[in-house]
Protein backbone atom coordinates (compact mmCIF):
# COMPACT_ATOMS: atom_id res chain seq x y z
CA UNK A 1 0.00 0.00 0.00
CA UNK A 2 1.43 3.37 -0.99
CA UNK A 3 -0.14 4.95 2.06
CA UNK A 4 1.63 2.63 4.46
CA UNK A 5 4.87 3.11 2.55
CA UNK A 6 4.52 6.87 2.85
CA UNK A 7 4.05 6.63 6.61
CA UNK A 8 7.00 4.30 6.99
CA UNK A 9 9.16 6.70 4.97
CA UNK A 10 8.08 9.61 7.15
CA UNK A 11 8.77 7.59 10.27
CA UNK A 12 12.20 6.56 9.03
CA UNK A 13 12.95 10.20 8.27
CA UNK A 14 11.89 11.21 11.78
CA UNK A 15 14.12 8.51 13.26
CA UNK A 16 17.05 9.60 11.09
CA UNK A 17 16.90 13.32 11.88
CA UNK A 18 19.21 13.31 14.92
CA UNK A 19 21.73 11.15 13.06
CA UNK A 20 21.90 13.51 10.12
CA UNK A 21 21.27 16.90 11.65
CA UNK A 22 23.62 17.97 14.40
CA UNK A 23 21.93 21.25 15.16
CA UNK A 24 20.66 21.28 18.73
CA UNK A 25 18.27 24.00 17.69
CA UNK A 26 16.54 21.82 15.10
CA UNK A 27 16.43 18.80 17.41
CA UNK A 28 15.06 20.93 20.23
CA UNK A 29 12.39 22.46 18.02
CA UNK A 30 11.26 19.04 16.77
CA UNK A 31 11.29 17.62 20.29
CA UNK A 32 8.93 20.34 21.46
CA UNK A 33 6.78 19.87 18.37
CA UNK A 34 6.34 16.16 19.18
CA UNK A 35 5.79 17.02 22.81
CA UNK A 36 2.99 19.47 22.00
CA UNK A 37 1.46 16.95 19.61
CA UNK A 38 1.54 14.43 22.45
CA UNK A 39 -0.22 16.55 25.09
CA UNK A 40 -2.51 17.92 22.37
CA UNK A 41 -3.55 14.38 21.57
CA UNK A 42 -4.18 13.85 25.28
CA UNK A 43 -6.55 16.83 25.29
CA UNK A 44 -8.06 15.65 22.02
CA UNK A 45 -9.36 12.41 23.55
CA UNK A 46 -11.66 14.33 25.87
CA UNK A 47 -12.03 17.68 24.12
CA UNK A 48 -12.04 16.42 20.54
CA UNK A 49 -13.47 12.91 20.37
CA UNK A 50 -15.79 13.10 23.37
CA UNK A 51 -16.54 16.79 22.75
CA UNK A 52 -16.02 17.86 26.38
CA UNK A 53 -14.07 21.08 26.00
CA UNK A 54 -11.58 21.32 28.86
CA UNK A 55 -10.02 24.69 29.54
CA UNK A 56 -7.90 23.38 32.38
CA UNK A 57 -5.82 20.49 31.12
CA UNK A 58 -2.76 22.04 32.77
CA UNK A 59 -4.29 20.38 35.83
CA UNK A 60 -3.18 16.96 34.56
CA UNK A 61 0.03 18.25 33.01
CA UNK A 62 1.07 19.77 36.34
CA UNK A 63 0.12 16.65 38.28
CA UNK A 64 2.29 14.54 35.98
CA UNK A 65 5.23 16.92 36.16
CA UNK A 66 5.01 17.41 39.93
CA UNK A 67 4.40 13.77 40.81
CA UNK A 68 7.35 12.41 38.84
CA UNK A 69 9.66 15.23 40.03
CA UNK A 70 8.61 14.91 43.68
CA UNK A 71 8.91 11.13 43.68
CA UNK A 72 12.47 11.52 42.42
CA UNK A 73 13.37 14.41 44.72
CA UNK A 74 11.84 13.03 47.91
CA UNK A 75 12.01 9.28 47.41
CA UNK A 76 14.71 8.83 44.82
CA UNK A 77 12.22 7.01 42.62
CA UNK A 78 13.14 7.07 38.94
CA UNK A 79 10.84 9.29 36.82
CA UNK A 80 10.36 6.31 34.51
CA UNK A 81 8.16 4.92 37.28
CA UNK A 82 7.15 8.30 38.67
CA UNK A 83 5.57 9.33 35.36
CA UNK A 84 3.13 6.40 35.63
CA UNK A 85 2.35 7.31 39.23
CA UNK A 86 1.67 10.82 37.96
CA UNK A 87 -0.67 9.39 35.34
CA UNK A 88 -2.46 7.39 38.05
CA UNK A 89 -2.88 10.47 40.26
CA UNK A 90 -4.13 12.44 37.26
CA UNK A 91 -6.70 9.73 36.54
CA UNK A 92 -7.86 9.93 40.14
CA UNK A 93 -8.19 13.72 40.06
CA UNK A 94 -9.79 13.49 36.61
CA UNK A 95 -12.42 11.08 37.90
CA UNK A 96 -13.25 13.46 40.74
CA UNK A 97 -13.55 16.54 38.51
CA UNK A 98 -15.35 14.45 35.91
CA UNK A 99 -17.79 13.06 38.43
CA UNK A 100 -18.58 16.51 39.80
CA UNK A 101 -19.08 17.92 36.29
CA UNK A 102 -20.80 15.07 34.47
CA UNK A 103 -22.93 13.80 37.32
CA UNK A 104 -24.63 17.18 37.31
CA UNK A 105 -24.73 17.46 33.56
CA UNK A 106 -22.32 20.38 33.15
CA UNK A 107 -21.59 21.08 29.51
CA UNK A 108 -19.88 23.54 27.23
CA UNK A 109 -18.63 26.69 28.88
CA UNK A 110 -19.58 25.49 32.36
CA UNK A 111 -17.49 22.35 32.10
CA UNK A 112 -14.61 24.36 30.60
CA UNK A 113 -14.73 26.75 33.56
CA UNK A 114 -14.88 23.97 36.15
CA UNK A 115 -11.71 22.51 34.65
CA UNK A 116 -10.03 25.92 34.69
CA UNK A 117 -11.06 26.38 38.32
CA UNK A 118 -9.58 23.03 39.34
CA UNK A 119 -6.30 23.81 37.60
CA UNK A 120 -6.22 27.17 39.37
CA UNK A 121 -6.85 25.51 42.75
CA UNK A 122 -3.85 23.28 42.14
CA UNK A 123 -1.75 26.22 40.96
CA UNK A 124 -2.52 28.28 44.05
CA UNK A 125 -2.03 25.27 46.32
CA UNK A 126 1.34 24.44 44.75
CA UNK A 127 2.40 28.08 45.02
CA UNK A 128 1.68 28.14 48.73
CA UNK A 129 2.91 24.71 49.74
CA UNK A 130 6.59 24.71 50.59
CA UNK A 131 6.84 20.91 50.52
CA UNK A 132 6.36 21.02 46.75
CA UNK A 133 8.69 23.98 46.30
CA UNK A 134 6.22 26.83 46.69
CA UNK A 135 6.23 29.53 44.07
CA UNK A 136 9.81 28.69 43.08
CA UNK A 137 8.88 25.19 42.00
CA UNK A 138 11.13 22.17 41.72
CA UNK A 139 14.57 21.83 40.20
CA UNK A 140 15.12 18.22 39.26
CA UNK A 141 18.60 17.40 40.65
CA UNK A 142 20.86 16.65 37.71
CA UNK A 143 22.89 13.45 37.74
CA UNK A 144 24.69 13.86 34.44
CA UNK A 145 23.98 11.22 31.84
CA UNK A 146 21.71 8.83 33.73
CA UNK A 147 19.29 7.07 31.38
CA UNK A 148 17.82 5.05 34.22
CA UNK A 149 16.78 8.31 35.89
CA UNK A 150 15.28 9.79 32.70
CA UNK A 151 18.26 12.13 32.40
CA UNK A 152 20.44 12.34 29.34
CA UNK A 153 23.68 14.07 28.58
CA UNK A 154 22.54 14.60 25.03
CA UNK A 155 19.19 16.14 24.09
CA UNK A 156 18.88 13.72 21.20
CA UNK A 157 17.82 10.99 23.65
CA UNK A 158 14.83 13.11 24.62
CA UNK A 159 14.01 13.40 20.94
CA UNK A 160 13.76 9.63 20.67
CA UNK A 161 11.84 9.26 23.92
CA UNK A 162 9.12 11.72 22.89
CA UNK A 163 9.05 10.33 19.35
CA UNK A 164 8.42 6.85 20.77
CA UNK A 165 5.76 8.22 23.14
CA UNK A 166 4.05 10.04 20.30
CA UNK A 167 4.11 6.98 18.06
CA UNK A 168 2.66 4.74 20.75
CA UNK A 169 -0.04 7.30 21.52
CA UNK A 170 -0.94 7.82 17.87
CA UNK A 171 -1.26 4.07 17.44
CA UNK A 172 -3.38 3.79 20.59
CA UNK A 173 -5.70 6.65 19.58
CA UNK A 174 -6.06 5.15 16.09
CA UNK A 175 -7.23 1.97 17.82
CA UNK A 176 -9.50 3.92 20.15
CA UNK A 177 -11.09 5.68 17.18
CA UNK A 178 -12.24 2.33 15.79
CA UNK A 179 -13.33 0.82 19.10
CA UNK A 180 -16.66 0.70 20.91
CA UNK A 181 -15.54 3.35 23.39
CA UNK A 182 -14.32 5.58 20.55
CA UNK A 183 -17.63 5.42 18.71
CA UNK A 184 -19.52 6.00 21.93
CA UNK A 185 -17.41 9.08 22.68
CA UNK A 186 -18.11 10.49 19.21
CA UNK A 187 -21.81 9.66 19.53
CA UNK A 188 -22.01 11.61 22.78
CA UNK A 189 -20.24 14.56 21.21
CA UNK A 190 -22.55 14.52 18.20
CA UNK A 191 -25.81 14.04 20.06
CA UNK A 192 -26.00 13.09 23.68
CA UNK A 193 -29.74 12.39 23.81
CA UNK A 194 -29.57 10.10 20.80
CA UNK A 195 -26.57 8.29 22.29
CA UNK A 196 -28.46 7.83 25.55
CA UNK A 197 -31.43 6.40 23.62
CA UNK A 198 -29.10 3.84 22.02
CA UNK A 199 -27.99 2.38 25.33
CA UNK A 200 -24.91 4.54 25.92
CA UNK A 201 -24.41 5.83 29.46
CA UNK A 202 -23.05 9.35 28.81
CA UNK A 203 -21.71 9.73 32.34
CA UNK A 204 -19.58 6.60 32.16
CA UNK A 205 -18.27 7.23 28.67
CA UNK A 206 -17.28 10.80 29.55
CA UNK A 207 -15.51 9.58 32.67
CA UNK A 208 -13.61 7.01 30.62
CA UNK A 209 -12.56 9.72 28.16
CA UNK A 210 -11.53 11.94 31.06
CA UNK A 211 -9.40 9.17 32.58
CA UNK A 212 -7.57 8.40 29.32
CA UNK A 213 -7.08 12.08 28.56
CA UNK A 214 -5.77 12.83 32.05
CA UNK A 215 -3.31 9.94 31.98
CA UNK A 216 -1.83 10.94 28.62
CA UNK A 217 -1.54 14.61 29.54
CA UNK A 218 0.18 13.70 32.81
CA UNK A 219 2.74 11.55 30.98
CA UNK A 220 3.44 14.56 28.79
CA UNK A 221 3.88 16.71 31.90
CA UNK A 222 6.39 14.25 33.35
CA UNK A 223 8.36 14.32 30.12
CA UNK A 224 8.39 18.13 30.21
CA UNK A 225 9.75 18.22 33.77
CA UNK A 226 12.55 15.84 32.82
CA UNK A 227 13.36 17.64 29.61
CA UNK A 228 13.71 21.06 31.27
CA UNK A 229 14.68 19.64 34.70
CA UNK A 230 12.33 22.19 36.14
CA UNK A 231 8.69 22.74 36.97
CA UNK A 232 6.89 25.55 38.76
CA UNK A 233 3.22 26.23 39.58
CA UNK A 234 2.58 28.61 36.66
CA UNK A 235 4.29 26.44 34.04
CA UNK A 236 2.63 23.33 35.41
CA UNK A 237 -0.90 24.39 36.34
CA UNK A 238 -1.25 27.88 34.84
CA UNK A 239 -3.95 28.90 32.36
CA UNK A 240 -1.32 29.74 29.72
CA UNK A 241 -0.32 26.10 29.75
CA UNK A 242 -3.95 25.00 29.42
CA UNK A 243 -4.17 27.16 26.31
CA UNK A 244 -0.92 25.77 24.89
CA UNK A 245 -2.32 22.26 25.32
CA UNK A 246 -5.62 22.83 23.54
CA UNK A 247 -4.40 25.22 20.86
CA UNK A 248 -2.79 22.66 18.56
CA UNK A 249 -5.58 20.10 18.39
CA UNK A 250 -8.09 22.88 17.77
CA UNK A 251 -6.08 24.42 14.97
CA UNK A 252 -5.22 21.04 13.48
CA UNK A 253 -8.72 19.62 13.86
CA UNK A 254 -10.28 18.47 17.14
CA UNK A 255 -11.62 14.96 17.17
CA UNK A 256 -9.34 13.78 14.37
CA UNK A 257 -6.32 11.52 14.75
CA UNK A 258 -3.95 13.80 12.84
CA UNK A 259 -5.31 17.13 14.08
CA UNK A 260 -2.97 17.51 17.08
CA UNK A 261 0.06 16.49 15.01
CA UNK A 262 -0.81 18.83 12.18
CA UNK A 263 -1.51 21.65 14.63
CA UNK A 264 1.81 21.07 16.38
CA UNK A 265 3.63 21.10 13.06
CA UNK A 266 1.97 24.32 11.85
CA UNK A 267 2.36 26.17 15.12
CA UNK A 268 5.91 24.90 15.51
CA UNK A 269 6.90 26.21 12.11
CA UNK A 270 5.11 29.46 12.73
CA UNK A 271 6.69 29.86 16.16
CA UNK A 272 10.18 29.35 14.78
CA UNK A 273 9.47 31.56 11.80
CA UNK A 274 8.47 34.48 13.96
CA UNK A 275 10.95 33.84 16.76
CA UNK A 276 13.29 36.64 15.73
CA UNK A 277 10.33 38.96 15.50
CA UNK A 278 8.98 38.03 18.87
CA UNK A 279 12.11 37.51 20.95
CA UNK A 280 12.48 41.01 22.27
CA UNK A 281 8.86 41.34 23.42
CA UNK A 282 7.95 38.93 26.18
CA UNK A 283 4.40 37.63 25.84
CA UNK A 284 4.05 38.66 22.22
CA UNK A 285 3.86 35.01 21.19
CA UNK A 286 0.74 34.65 23.36
CA UNK A 287 -0.90 37.52 21.50
CA UNK A 288 0.09 35.85 18.27
CA UNK A 289 -1.51 32.60 19.47
CA UNK A 290 -4.64 34.55 20.30
CA UNK A 291 -4.82 35.91 16.79
CA UNK A 292 -4.19 32.48 15.28
CA UNK A 293 -6.82 30.89 17.48
CA UNK A 294 -9.38 33.51 16.48
CA UNK A 295 -8.49 33.04 12.85
CA UNK A 296 -8.77 29.27 13.16
CA UNK A 297 -12.14 29.46 14.88
CA UNK A 298 -13.52 31.90 12.31
CA UNK A 299 -12.05 30.47 9.12
CA UNK A 300 -11.43 26.82 10.01
CA UNK A 301 -14.13 25.92 12.51
CA UNK A 302 -13.19 22.27 12.26
CA UNK A 303 -9.47 22.79 12.05
CA UNK A 304 -7.11 22.14 9.20
CA UNK A 305 -8.22 18.50 9.05
CA UNK A 306 -11.84 19.61 8.70
CA UNK A 307 -10.88 21.93 5.86
CA UNK A 308 -8.89 19.19 4.13
CA UNK A 309 -11.77 16.78 4.53
CA UNK A 310 -14.31 19.13 3.03
CA UNK A 311 -11.93 19.59 0.11
CA UNK A 312 -12.38 15.89 -0.47
CA UNK A 313 -9.01 14.73 0.81
CA UNK A 314 -9.63 11.64 2.87
CA UNK A 315 -13.35 11.76 2.15
CA UNK A 316 -13.33 8.03 1.53
CA UNK A 317 -11.53 7.13 4.72
CA UNK A 318 -14.63 7.00 6.87
CA UNK A 319 -16.53 4.82 4.41
CA UNK B 1 -48.25 -12.32 26.47
CA UNK B 2 -48.05 -8.67 27.49
CA UNK B 3 -44.67 -7.10 26.79
CA UNK B 4 -45.35 -3.51 27.75
CA UNK B 5 -47.80 -2.54 30.43
CA UNK B 6 -48.39 1.17 30.96
CA UNK B 7 -50.51 1.94 34.02
CA UNK B 8 -52.11 5.30 34.85
CA UNK B 9 -49.18 7.26 33.47
CA UNK B 10 -49.44 11.01 34.13
CA UNK B 11 -47.24 13.94 33.29
CA UNK B 12 -47.82 17.64 33.78
CA UNK B 13 -45.75 20.42 32.25
CA UNK B 14 -46.59 23.59 34.16
CA UNK B 15 -50.27 24.22 33.48
CA UNK B 16 -50.52 21.57 30.77
CA UNK B 17 -51.63 18.05 31.63
CA UNK B 18 -49.65 16.28 28.87
CA UNK B 19 -50.62 12.80 30.01
CA UNK B 20 -53.49 11.97 32.27
CA UNK B 21 -53.81 8.47 33.70
CA UNK B 22 -52.93 6.74 30.43
CA UNK B 23 -53.04 2.95 30.54
CA UNK B 24 -52.27 0.72 27.62
CA UNK B 25 -50.52 -2.51 26.81
CA UNK B 26 -48.59 -4.04 23.97
CA UNK B 27 -48.64 -7.76 23.30
CA UNK B 28 -45.72 -9.81 22.05
CA UNK B 29 -45.51 -9.51 18.26
CA UNK B 30 -48.12 -6.78 18.08
CA UNK B 31 -48.03 -3.51 16.12
CA UNK B 32 -49.91 -0.81 17.98
CA UNK B 33 -50.70 2.46 16.25
CA UNK B 34 -50.77 5.58 18.41
CA UNK B 35 -52.71 8.45 16.89
CA UNK B 36 -54.21 11.74 17.93
CA UNK B 37 -54.08 15.43 17.12
CA UNK B 38 -50.91 17.47 17.56
CA UNK B 39 -50.26 18.11 21.23
CA UNK B 40 -52.30 15.09 22.32
CA UNK B 41 -49.37 13.71 24.30
CA UNK B 42 -48.12 10.99 21.95
CA UNK B 43 -44.46 12.00 22.00
CA UNK B 44 -44.65 12.71 25.74
CA UNK B 45 -45.94 9.18 26.23
CA UNK B 46 -42.91 7.82 24.34
CA UNK B 47 -40.59 10.05 26.34
CA UNK B 48 -42.13 8.92 29.63
CA UNK B 49 -41.94 5.25 28.65
CA UNK B 50 -38.30 5.46 27.49
CA UNK B 51 -36.95 7.45 30.43
CA UNK B 52 -36.49 10.84 28.78
CA UNK B 53 -39.25 12.35 30.89
CA UNK B 54 -39.95 11.38 34.47
CA UNK B 55 -43.68 10.75 34.88
CA UNK B 56 -45.53 12.33 37.80
CA UNK B 57 -47.43 9.16 38.43
CA UNK B 58 -48.10 5.70 37.11
CA UNK B 59 -45.80 2.91 36.05
CA UNK B 60 -44.30 1.23 33.03
CA UNK B 61 -43.42 -2.45 32.96
CA UNK B 62 -41.37 -4.19 30.33
CA UNK B 63 -41.94 -7.92 30.33
CA UNK B 64 -43.12 -7.73 33.94
CA UNK B 65 -40.13 -5.64 35.11
CA UNK B 66 -40.67 -2.17 36.44
CA UNK B 67 -38.73 0.35 34.33
CA UNK B 68 -40.35 3.60 35.46
CA UNK B 69 -37.76 6.24 36.26
CA UNK B 70 -34.77 4.40 34.79
CA UNK B 71 -32.44 6.47 32.58
CA UNK B 72 -32.86 6.04 28.80
CA UNK B 73 -29.70 3.99 28.28
CA UNK B 74 -30.73 1.50 30.97
CA UNK B 75 -34.14 1.11 29.34
CA UNK B 76 -32.52 0.59 25.94
CA UNK B 77 -30.27 -2.08 27.40
CA UNK B 78 -33.35 -3.88 28.69
CA UNK B 79 -34.68 -4.08 25.16
CA UNK B 80 -36.88 -1.05 24.62
CA UNK B 81 -35.67 1.33 21.90
CA UNK B 82 -37.15 4.48 20.39
CA UNK B 83 -36.70 6.82 17.47
CA UNK B 84 -37.03 10.59 17.62
CA UNK B 85 -39.66 12.54 15.73
CA UNK B 86 -37.02 15.18 15.03
CA UNK B 87 -34.29 12.97 13.63
CA UNK B 88 -31.07 12.96 15.64
CA UNK B 89 -28.34 11.41 13.51
CA UNK B 90 -24.64 11.63 14.41
CA UNK B 91 -23.83 13.91 11.46
CA UNK B 92 -20.07 13.39 11.40
CA UNK B 93 -20.37 9.62 11.25
CA UNK B 94 -21.22 7.61 8.15
CA UNK B 95 -24.53 5.76 7.83
CA UNK B 96 -23.04 2.40 8.79
CA UNK B 97 -21.17 3.97 11.72
CA UNK B 98 -24.40 5.53 12.97
CA UNK B 99 -25.96 2.10 13.01
CA UNK B 100 -22.84 0.57 14.60
CA UNK B 101 -23.29 2.91 17.56
CA UNK B 102 -26.65 1.21 18.08
CA UNK B 103 -25.20 -2.26 17.57
CA UNK B 104 -22.60 -1.63 20.30
CA UNK B 105 -25.52 -1.93 22.70
CA UNK B 106 -25.12 -5.70 22.42
CA UNK B 107 -21.44 -6.23 21.61
CA UNK B 108 -18.01 -4.91 22.52
CA UNK B 109 -16.45 -5.96 19.22
CA UNK B 110 -16.29 -3.39 16.42
CA UNK B 111 -16.20 -6.20 13.83
CA UNK B 112 -19.39 -7.76 15.20
CA UNK B 113 -21.04 -4.33 15.42
CA UNK B 114 -20.17 -3.59 11.79
CA UNK B 115 -21.53 -6.93 10.62
CA UNK B 116 -24.71 -6.42 12.61
CA UNK B 117 -25.03 -2.86 11.28
CA UNK B 118 -24.73 -4.07 7.69
CA UNK B 119 -27.46 -6.66 8.31
CA UNK B 120 -29.73 -3.97 9.70
CA UNK B 121 -28.96 -1.68 6.76
CA UNK B 122 -29.96 -4.48 4.40
CA UNK B 123 -33.22 -5.01 6.30
CA UNK B 124 -34.00 -1.29 6.25
CA UNK B 125 -32.94 -0.94 2.61
CA UNK B 126 -30.16 1.53 3.36
CA UNK B 127 -27.29 -0.77 2.42
CA UNK B 128 -26.28 1.15 -0.73
CA UNK B 129 -25.77 4.28 1.40
CA UNK B 130 -23.61 2.65 4.09
CA UNK B 131 -20.55 4.82 3.41
CA UNK B 132 -22.32 8.16 3.09
CA UNK B 133 -21.95 10.72 5.85
CA UNK B 134 -25.24 10.89 7.76
CA UNK B 135 -25.55 14.65 7.26
CA UNK B 136 -25.74 14.14 3.49
CA UNK B 137 -28.97 12.07 3.62
CA UNK B 138 -32.39 13.41 2.65
CA UNK B 139 -34.94 13.79 5.44
CA UNK B 140 -36.74 10.62 4.38
CA UNK B 141 -33.58 8.57 4.50
CA UNK B 142 -32.57 10.14 7.80
CA UNK B 143 -35.84 8.88 9.24
CA UNK B 144 -35.00 5.44 7.92
CA UNK B 145 -31.54 5.73 9.48
CA UNK B 146 -33.14 6.65 12.78
CA UNK B 147 -35.14 3.44 12.57
CA UNK B 148 -32.11 1.36 11.56
CA UNK B 149 -30.05 2.68 14.45
CA UNK B 150 -32.74 1.86 17.00
CA UNK B 151 -33.21 -1.58 15.47
CA UNK B 152 -29.47 -2.29 15.73
CA UNK B 153 -29.72 -2.12 19.52
CA UNK B 154 -31.65 -5.43 19.15
CA UNK B 155 -34.76 -4.36 21.02
CA UNK B 156 -37.74 -6.48 21.95
CA UNK B 157 -39.93 -3.42 21.64
CA UNK B 158 -39.48 -0.56 19.23
CA UNK B 159 -41.22 2.81 19.57
CA UNK B 160 -41.34 4.67 16.27
CA UNK B 161 -42.17 8.36 16.41
CA UNK B 162 -43.49 9.56 13.03
CA UNK B 163 -41.00 7.73 10.86
CA UNK B 164 -43.29 8.24 7.85
CA UNK B 165 -44.39 11.85 7.99
CA UNK B 166 -42.80 14.00 5.36
CA UNK B 167 -41.93 11.04 3.16
CA UNK B 168 -42.96 10.56 -0.46
CA UNK B 169 -45.71 7.95 -1.04
CA UNK B 170 -43.11 5.50 -2.38
CA UNK B 171 -40.96 6.00 0.70
CA UNK B 172 -43.99 5.48 2.93
CA UNK B 173 -44.78 2.16 1.22
CA UNK B 174 -41.19 1.09 1.59
CA UNK B 175 -41.11 2.03 5.27
CA UNK B 176 -44.36 0.11 5.86
CA UNK B 177 -42.70 -2.96 4.36
CA UNK B 178 -39.60 -2.42 6.47
CA UNK B 179 -41.71 -2.19 9.65
CA UNK B 180 -43.56 -5.38 8.73
CA UNK B 181 -40.19 -7.06 8.24
CA UNK B 182 -39.07 -5.94 11.68
CA UNK B 183 -42.20 -7.40 13.23
CA UNK B 184 -41.60 -10.68 11.37
CA UNK B 185 -38.18 -10.72 13.04
CA UNK B 186 -39.96 -10.85 16.41
CA UNK B 187 -39.95 -7.21 17.50
CA UNK B 188 -43.12 -5.69 18.94
CA UNK B 189 -43.80 -2.15 17.80
CA UNK B 190 -45.67 1.01 18.75
CA UNK B 191 -45.93 3.58 15.95
CA UNK B 192 -46.92 7.20 16.31
CA UNK B 193 -48.13 8.27 12.90
CA UNK B 194 -50.18 10.90 11.11
CA UNK B 195 -50.15 9.11 7.76
CA UNK B 196 -53.56 7.46 8.30
CA UNK B 197 -53.59 4.97 5.45
CA UNK B 198 -50.22 3.62 6.51
CA UNK B 199 -50.97 3.35 10.20
CA UNK B 200 -54.41 1.83 9.67
CA UNK B 201 -53.00 -0.78 7.30
CA UNK B 202 -50.04 -1.60 9.48
CA UNK B 203 -51.48 -1.76 13.00
CA UNK B 204 -53.19 -4.63 14.75
CA UNK B 205 -54.71 -2.17 17.19
CA UNK B 206 -54.95 1.60 17.36
CA UNK B 207 -54.81 3.72 20.51
CA UNK B 208 -56.07 7.30 20.35
CA UNK B 209 -54.82 10.09 22.58
CA UNK B 210 -56.62 13.39 22.96
CA UNK B 211 -55.62 16.14 25.41
CA UNK B 212 -53.40 13.66 27.21
CA UNK B 213 -56.17 11.12 27.68
CA UNK B 214 -56.61 7.76 26.05
CA UNK B 215 -60.02 8.02 24.40
CA UNK B 216 -60.04 4.72 22.51
CA UNK B 217 -58.03 1.56 21.91
CA UNK B 218 -59.39 -0.92 19.42
CA UNK B 219 -58.90 -2.47 15.99
CA UNK B 220 -58.54 -0.06 13.05
CA UNK B 221 -61.98 -1.01 11.78
CA UNK B 222 -63.56 -0.15 15.11
CA UNK B 223 -61.55 3.04 15.52
CA UNK B 224 -62.81 4.61 12.30
CA UNK B 225 -66.36 4.11 13.55
CA UNK B 226 -65.71 5.50 16.99
CA UNK B 227 -67.71 8.65 17.55
CA UNK B 228 -65.23 10.27 19.96
CA UNK B 229 -62.28 9.56 17.66
CA UNK B 230 -64.08 11.01 14.66
CA UNK B 231 -64.93 14.16 16.59
CA UNK B 232 -61.51 14.54 18.15
CA UNK B 233 -59.24 13.64 15.30
CA UNK B 234 -60.33 11.82 12.17
CA UNK B 235 -63.23 14.06 11.14
CA UNK B 236 -66.14 12.93 8.98
CA UNK B 237 -64.62 12.60 5.50
CA UNK B 238 -62.17 9.82 6.35
CA UNK B 239 -64.71 8.01 8.48
CA UNK B 240 -67.18 8.32 5.62
CA UNK B 241 -64.69 7.00 3.09
CA UNK B 242 -64.05 3.90 5.14
CA UNK B 243 -67.73 2.95 5.17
Amino acid sequence: MPRTAAWLALLAAAAMVPLVIRSEYVIGTLTLMYFFAFVGQGWNILGGYAGQFSFGHALFFGIGAYTSSLCFLKLGLTPWVGMWLGAAVAVGVGLVTGHLSFRYGLRGAYFALVMLAFAEIFRVAATNWDFVGGSFGILVPLQGHAPRLFQFGDKRYFYYVILAMLLALTWAVARLERSRLGYQMIAIRENEAAADALGINPYRVKLAAMALSAAVTALGGAFYAQYFSYIDPAIGFGPANSIEILLRPIIGGAGTLWGPLLGALLLGLLGEGTRGLVKSYAGLHLMLYGVILMGAVVFLPRGVMGALRSLGVGAAERA
Amino acid sequence: MTLIEVRSLSKRFGGLQALSEVSLSLAQGEILGLIGPNGAGKTTLFAAVTGFVRPDGGSVRLDGQEITGLPPHAICRRGLARTFQLVQPFPELSVVENVMVGAFNRTRSAAVARRRALEVLALTRLAPLAGRPAHALSIGLRKRLELARALATEPRVLLLDEVMSGLTPTEVDETVEVIRGIREAGVSIIVIEHVMAAVMGLSDRIAVLHHGELIAAATPAEIVQDRRVIDAYLGEPLAGKRE
